[in-house]
């Protein structure tokens, strides 16, 4: 068990010229939720696309639970135990609701089923399809989402989406839960619903979390510690208040 | 383990099952079957297998191959060359039969393979293109082939068996085809060929190994349409590589357009109603008229993709579909897992890279904007 | 070297012809984002067009109508059978294309029958030069791909219009919000692809003067090779692999023991092309936003 659950060090990534990220040092320890703010362009998103595997890192290094990941593909990262949500939601939109969250459990090693099983249809399919199914209820049950599992996905209403969203990401049973602007476009009701949501996770799955947002009382009310970016670069780090009121930060976001 | 048992899932192969039967009883009590007819069965046996082969990778797997006729071509040769190997030494039997399967939809599985290299970095248009590519290069590698190996042009001349059986066996194969490809849609990892479909960027992210998961669709679909080929060269006096160009590529994806993308059932009923009506028509629509069967494929692809697909016509569809007007007619006991929930049957056209998905990330609704607490733009 | 010279000269022809189509699909793919299989078709109809009007004995007016002709044809096909397709999937679209292709062929074999027609546009007859014999229509083919080839260049850079093309290509949605007409200008594009399609297809009548119902269907798919070679959306990049296409073609058919296998030479060049270097020779490399 390392002290941090995240440790980023020197992380960066320029595409052509552009420094889109630039030597980010961060440090999540266990069971914290985390903020990453900062102005539009200051490189939040591409911090996750980097601990995602989408982006490789061109200098710098990140570690998840002391084991160094940098230059893993998205899926081996997702199966170290980093898994995310994205900004504009992604679903598998044709596919029910109950699937989606199946999915995300397709690579735990309780559901281990080879391809050659399956399609004999073995003892094993069943047992497996059955234990993945209930799972993905009981995940489902959490979010509120069960009575609409066999819907197709798109086509819940949008706070919905992003639950399920978040319950595909739990599915595949992370050390660290990356949610890239989880409060986008709800109403201050189901904000606060969903700042009790992620509290739940925290608590419940022994979660650390890391999260993008722009709504400063959700990320006042809610984080423990935040970064702040401005192009590329950390601005401010450290627990959520002090930060906040950084004049660098201040001036970051009222410009000047 | 007792499982409640669920008709939905079976009825095709109850329905090909028993018509197998009943054909196969009237042939072995002597009833006459004329040859035609044999042909014409074999020919829907083939053309099944090739759709429902054709419909994992466009249906579930949501890229468009061009070039099915391509590893169709390469099982009837290689299926058709080692049948006539092992003619002099086991006949024109069953293990002939068995052994040509096995090693053309070997083959065929291996250009399976080959293609899923570029289909793994390549989507949409550009894998169209390429598996296009492939299948033209696979018909002229085969005609320029000289007269002792594939025949050439001329084509390949193949040991032929017993007429009478063909069909059964060749049901018998549509049947493996079915279960395989079934069993794997109606599995966890069709649940993932279908999540790489529906959103390959969150697929990953769910730790979906897409490179393994698109490797194995492809090389499935590759395999079966092998084995087609074998059987095609075992219905037919020869094999010429002309035939599996380009248009037969597209004649096998009009069946699965027909049938609804990723309806199996759909592509069946598809690839039995063109294949009957291609070869009925060919004995009325002679000379020029033979063009008219293509303008029939043109409009059945441009109508059925318009209306499946037309964004502005989605309210219409969601009032007027098969499936809704099915459960009016039987009063069906509305069970939405039943309905929704197989894999199997999804006639939802899939959805990767959207355009306006693309769009949407920097476009922010309005009403999100309100909703930063930092005045705006930050 | 003769016999050098005579390919080179053979295979610029050539690539000038596939150059020229090659410009229309790139066109259309940069700016629509779509793979117009029916634009190699639309070739075939540009043809048919003069070979009706070269009744009439006069090839100005032949050229003229078929590059009208063509024009009405793309921007119907446009209206009717891509644009109700806008925003579904990339998939769907590509099948509406290729049964647009099919649609043209049947409907031109079903119109002109099934037998190639034949069509003297303009005997330009031939020309030694430094003791090289070669075809004027030749000469004239890459001339006139040339020409065209800088119009549009200029066009792009230099009109409200091209300049708004680009921005449709970058982004349909800020394009939009900026007050671009976008669907306008996909209309445009599918115009100007048409009319590029409908002198292809009377280079083809120059080069060989007979016509069928498949004369473009090949060929378009060919060009589309030479797009990608060139790096699609990129005008000079069309022009480029237009050329290159067209001399491995001509070298290919030259060598006797290669020559049956030209076809698979040329295909082998585009999955190779396209697995190395999906870009192009020209062309941006384009990211898909996470």
């Amino acid at each position: 068990m390392a002290e941090y659950i995240l440790e980023t060090k020197g992380l960066g990534i320029s595409f052509g010229g552009l420094k889109a990220a630039q030597d980010v040092n961060v440090r999540i320890k266990k069971n914290q939720i985390y903020g990453l703010i900062g102005p539009n362009g200051a490189g939040k998103t591409t911090i996750f696309n980097l601990l995602t595997g989408v982006y490789k890192p061109t200098t710098g290094t990140f570690y998840l639970d002391g084991e160094e990941l940098k230059g893993l593909s998205q899926d081996k990262i997702n199966h170290k135990g980093i898994a995310r949500t994205f900004q504009n939601i992604r679903l598998f939109n044709n596919m029910t609701v109950v699937r989606n969250v199946m999915v995300g459990l397709h690579n735990q090693p309780e559901y281990n089923c080879t391809v050659f099983e399956t399609l004999l249809r073995l003892p094993r399919h069943f047992k497996v399809e059955k234990a993945m199914r209930e799972r993905a209820k009981e995940l489902l049950r959490i979010f509120d989402l069960e009575q609409e599992r066999n819907n197709l996905a798109c086509n819940l209403p949008y706070g919905k989406q992003r639950k399920l969203e978040i319950a595909r990401a739990l599915a595949t049973n992370p050390k660290l839960l990356l949610l890239d602007e989880p409060a986008a476009g709800m109403n201050p009701h189901e904000t606060e619903d969903l700042v009790k949501t992620i509290r739940f996770i925290r608590d419940n799955f022994d979660m650390t979390i890391l999260l993008i947002e722009h709504d400063m009382k959700f990320v006042a009310g809610l984080c423990d510690e935040i970064t702040v970016l401005n192009f590329g670069t950390v601005l401010a780090e450290g627990d959520t208040k002090t930060a906040l009121n950084d004049p660098e930060v201040i001036k970051a976001y009222i410009g000047g | 383990m007792l499982k409640k048992f669920n008709l939905g899932h079976y009825i095709n192969y109850i329905v090909i099952g028993i018509i197998t039967i009943v054909l196969a009883v009237i042939t072995f009590s002597g009833g006459r079957i004329d040859s035609s007819t044999l042909f014409l069965l074999e020919k829907i046996a083939i053309s099944i297998i090739l759709a429902v082969s054709l419909s994992l990778v466009v249906g579930f797997l949501g890229e468009l191959s061009l070039g099915h006729a391509g590893f169709m071509c390469v099982g009837a040769y290689i299926g058709g060359k080692v049948a006539a190997l092992l003619e002099p030494m086991l006949g024109n039997g069953v293990l002939t039969f068995v052994i040509a399967l096995l090693v053309g939809g070997g083959i065929a599985a291996i250009c399976g393979i080959i293609i899923s290299i570029p289909a793994l970095r390549l989507r949409g248009d550009y894998l169209a293109i390429v598996t296009l590519a492939f299948g033209e290069i696979v018909k002229s590698l085969f005609q320029n082939t000289s007269d002792e190996t594939f025949g050439g042009a001329l084509g390949l001349d193949t040991p032929r068996f017993d007429k009478k059986y063909l069909f059964i066996v060749a049901f018998v194969l549509v049947l493996i085809t079915l279960a395989v490809v079934q069993n794997f849609i109606r599995s966890k990892h069709g649940r993932a060929v279908t999540a790489i479909r529906d959103n390959e960027i969150a697929a990953r992210a769910s730790g979906i190994n897409v490179t393994k998961y698109k490797l194995l669709a492809f090389t499935l679909s590759a395999t079966f349409a092998g084995i087609a080929g074998v059987l095609y060269s075992f219905s037919n006096y020869t094999v010429q590589s002309a035939k599996f160009g380009y248009n037969y590529s597209i004649e096998i994806l009009v069946m699965v357009v027909l049938g609804g993308m990723g309806n199996i059932n759909g592509a069946i009923i598809a690839a039995t109603l063109i294949t009957f009506l291609n070869t009925k028509l060919a004995t009325v629509l002679t000379g020029d008229l033979a063009v008219l069967q293509n303008l029939l494929y043109a409009l059945i692809l441009i109508v059925i993709v318009i209306y499946n697909n037309a964004p502005a016509l989605k309210s219409f569809r969601e009032r007027f579909n098969l499936g809704v007007l099915w459960r009016k007619l039987a009063r069906h006991k509305s069970d939405p897992s039943v309905i929704t929930d197989d894999a199997a049957k999804w006639d939802v056209v899939p959805t990767k890279i959207e355009m306006n998905e693309v769009l949407s990330i920097d476009v922010v609704p309005p009403e999100m904007k309100d909703n930063t607490g930092n005045g705006g733009d930050v | 070297m003769e016999l050098f010279l005579s390919t080179l000269i053979n295979g610029l022809s050539l690539g000038g012809i596939y150059a020229m189509i090659a410009l229309g699909y790139t066109m259309v793919y940069g700016i629509a984002k779509m793979l117009n299989f029916a634009h190699g078709d639309v070739i075939m109809v540009g043809g048919y067009i003069i070979y009706v009007f070269m009744a009439l004995k006069n090839p100005w007016l032949a050229i003229l109508m078929a590059i009208i002709g063509c024009v009405l044809l793309g921007i119907t096909i446009e209206k009717l059978a891509y644009k109700p397709l806008r925003g579904a999937s990339p998939l769907a679209v590509l099948i509406t294309a290729i049964g647009v292709s099919y649609l043209l062929q049947s409907l031109a074999q079903i119109i002109f029958g099934s037998a190639n027609k034949m069509v003297t546009v303009y005997e330009f007859g031939s020309v030694t030069i430094f003791g090289v014999h070669m075809q004027v229509s030749a000469l004239v083919t890459l001339g006139v791909t040339v020409v065209v080839m800088i119009a549009l260049t200029m066009f792009i850079k230099y009109t409200r219009i091209g300049r708004a093309m680009i921005a449709v290509s970058e982004d349909k949605g800020a394009a939009q919000l900026m007050g671009i007409n976008v669907n306008g200008i996909i209309t445009i594009t599918f115009a100007i692809g048409s009319a590029l399609a409908a002198l292809a297809g009377l280079f083809y009548l120059l080069k060989a003067p007979s016509i069928s119902s498949t004369l473009g269907a090949m060929p378009g798919i060919k060009a589309f090779t030479a797009a990608v070679i060139g790096g699609i959306g990129s005008i000079p990049g069309a022009m480029l692999g237009g050329i290159l296409l067209g001399m491995v073609e001509c070298i290919s058919y030259k060598i006797t023991a290669i020559a049956p296998y030209t076809d698979a030479i040329e295909f082998s060049i585009l999955i190779i092309i396209l697995l190395v270097r999906p870009t192009g020779f020209l062309g941006k490399k384009r990211r898909e936003k996470v």
